[in-house]
């Protein structure tokens, strides 16, 4: 156990790390993914296609390679930055940005089967007394569609979580270099490799403490908020 | 519901509308458009000796055919472990021996619920301490064989799940063991019905043989820091690579739908013929938990880990 007593404020620390990536991302691709499927079903042609492409194209790409774009190609060949001072705090938003990015295509599509889910009539009469399609998808369809996709978004949510790992190709640390929790499993196991499935099943933990309450929560919200139809 | 009957179709008024604001979104993304445009212009992305080196064969015989290599090998041998591992628990599962049915639970699930990254990189870790030798191609294989294998397993067993109940026991009134019922009757009916599920993952199976990128392992991912070695092109270069991936899971998502459309014609199966979800993976987790409330912890699922 000295692993523990020498090594466990920094796996707290990285742990927090991971914990600080999954809550951005998970902010930003709730609210992507929102206007990505409001464009994918929207009545004007133009944003139908910049939804679908975008969706395509980040749907059939690896994580991996859009962290990568992320990190050596948007900010080191197009100077792209969000502190050009502060190198750790720049790549955390990079990986924020890149699973935000990610993910809003998974919800987008979760989203746009919710809509479906959603009984014709509701939006009949929707239109039928006067509502835009602005005021039909936000008043009537969406809070329909939302409270049928809590268990599918959870999983998306779930996800996203373990992704958070795929932040090692970024190198995304702390501003005491502590990697998130994928990037210091692997120090450690480099440093310690008599004690390698040891650190595995403090990380496996890690990470269940992490995802299992979203499932629960979401197994729990998904009875409190179903439509009763 | 489709998402025509959120609007009424356009009058006048509202077609002009919709001009409108297709022009300003049009405007908009012009505007992006120019944005990178212009970026990549300042940092010289245009130049033509970036992007004609994929115009010669030696980048692809050197480059891109070898990575090519890397992925599809990976993809094949994890695609056929994982199918096998997903069987094999998915059967485990159903068993009606306690004995069975809670170890191949315990293991689906803790699978799922852990990242594919730390899997890989405990089996590439784990080699030395065992005596073999560290080879990072079968890290990766196994990775994808153990979380890709378990969400299949969840498919598989929500497939025999969805079977009629009368499918099992006219097996068991005619005097089949359990092990022929699923054998002979159910899991060749929840395969069938289950076959556009099972190819949408192994489309997240392809593209997770990129996580073999961070373990070094030589894919395609892999090539575009050597490309930009050699040719100074980094951006052209990840570019291109994420066109071959776009391409190839189009081609399966191609077959996928093909398998559904003649899976819907055909028959040949009692339960319902699995659509190709828009998230696969959620869906199929969805599934899982409306078929098999009890069984499923809600912890694991989700879509494709990269």
């Amino acid at each position: 156990m000295d692993l523990i007593s020498e090594s466990g404020s920094v796996i707290l620390t990285s742990f927090g790390l991971t914990l600080r990536l999954a809550v951005f991302s998970g902010i930003f691709s709730l609210l992507l993914g929102v206007v990505l499927a409001t464009f994918r079903v929207s009545p004007v042609p133009v944003l139908r296609w910049i939804g679908t492409a975008v969706v395509y194209t980040f749907r059939n790409t690896p994580l991996t390679l859009v962290m990568f774009f992320a990190l050596f190609g948007l900010s080191y060949q197009l100077g792209f930055s969000f502190d050009k001072d502060l190198l750790y705090r720049n790549n955390f938003w990079l990986a924020v940005l890149a699973l935000s990015v990610y993910t809003s295509t998974f919800v987008c599509e979760v989203l746009r089967s919710g809509i479906n889910t959603v009984p014709l009539g509701q939006a009949e009469a929707a239109r039928a007394i006067g509502l835009t399609f602005t005021q039909n998808l936000r008043l009537i369809v969406l809070p329909q569609a939302l409270r049928s996709v809590i268990n599918p978004l959870a999983s998306v949510l779930i996800a996203m979580t373990k992704n958070t790992t795929v932040a090692v190709t970024i190198g995304v640390t702390t501003a005491t270099m502590v990697n998130e929790a994928s990037g210091q499993m692997k120090s450690l196991m480099e440093r310690n490799s008599d004690q390698i499935l040891l650190i595995f099943i403090i990380f496996a933990v890690g990470f269940m403490i992490l995802t299992l309450p979203i499932g629960f929560i979401a197994g729990w919200a998904a009875k409190r908020f179903a439509v009763i139809r | 519901m489709s998402a025509s009957v959120l609007y009424d179709a356009p009058g006048p008024r509202g077609k002009a509308l919709n001009w409108l604001y297709s022009a300003i979104a049009l405007a908009i993304l012009a505007w992006v458009a120019w944005i990178v445009y212009s970026k990549f212009d300042e940092t010289g992305q245009w130049e033509a000796d970036k992007w004609t080196p994929f115009l010669k064969s030696e980048t692809w015989e050197n480059f891109l055919i070898p990575g090519l290599k890397g992925t599809l090998s990976a993809f094949a041998v994890g695609a056929v472990l994982a199918l096998a591992f997903g069987f094999v628990f998915a059967v485990g599962r159903l068993s009606q021996s306690r004995f069975i049915s809670i170890p191949s639970a315990v293991v689906v699930e803790f699978f799922r619920s852990i990242p594919m990254l730390l899997l890989m990189m405990f089996i590439y870790f784990m080699q030395q301490p065992l005596g073999l030798e560290t080879n990072v191609f079968w890290a990766v294989v196994l990775g994808l064989m153990l979380y890709n294998g378990s969400v299949l397993a969840e498919v598989i067993r929500a497939g025999v799940g969805a079977l009629p109940k009368g499918q099992a026991e006219a097996g068991v009134a005619i005097g089949l063991s359990p092990g022929q019922v699923m054998r002979t009757i159910l899991l060749p009916q929840a395969v069938r019905s289950m076959l556009p599920a099972i190819i949408a993952q192994l489309v997240v199976l392809l593209k997770d043989t990129a996580l073999g990128f961070i373990l070094a392992y030589s894919e395609l991912l892999n090539q575009i820091p050597k490309i930009d070695g050699n040719f100074d092109n980094l951006i052209p270069a990840a570019i291109v690579v994420a066109l071959i991936y776009i391409a190839l899971n189009t081609i399966l998502g191609l077959v996928a739908n093909f398998v559904e459309a003649r899976t819907r014609r055909v028959g040949h199966t009692a339960g319902p013929v699995g659509h190709v979800a828009a998230d696969p993976v959620a869906e199929a987790a969805d599934l899982v938990q409306k078929g098999h409330a009890a069984g499923s912890a809600g912890g694991g699922g989700g879509g494709g880990a990269a």
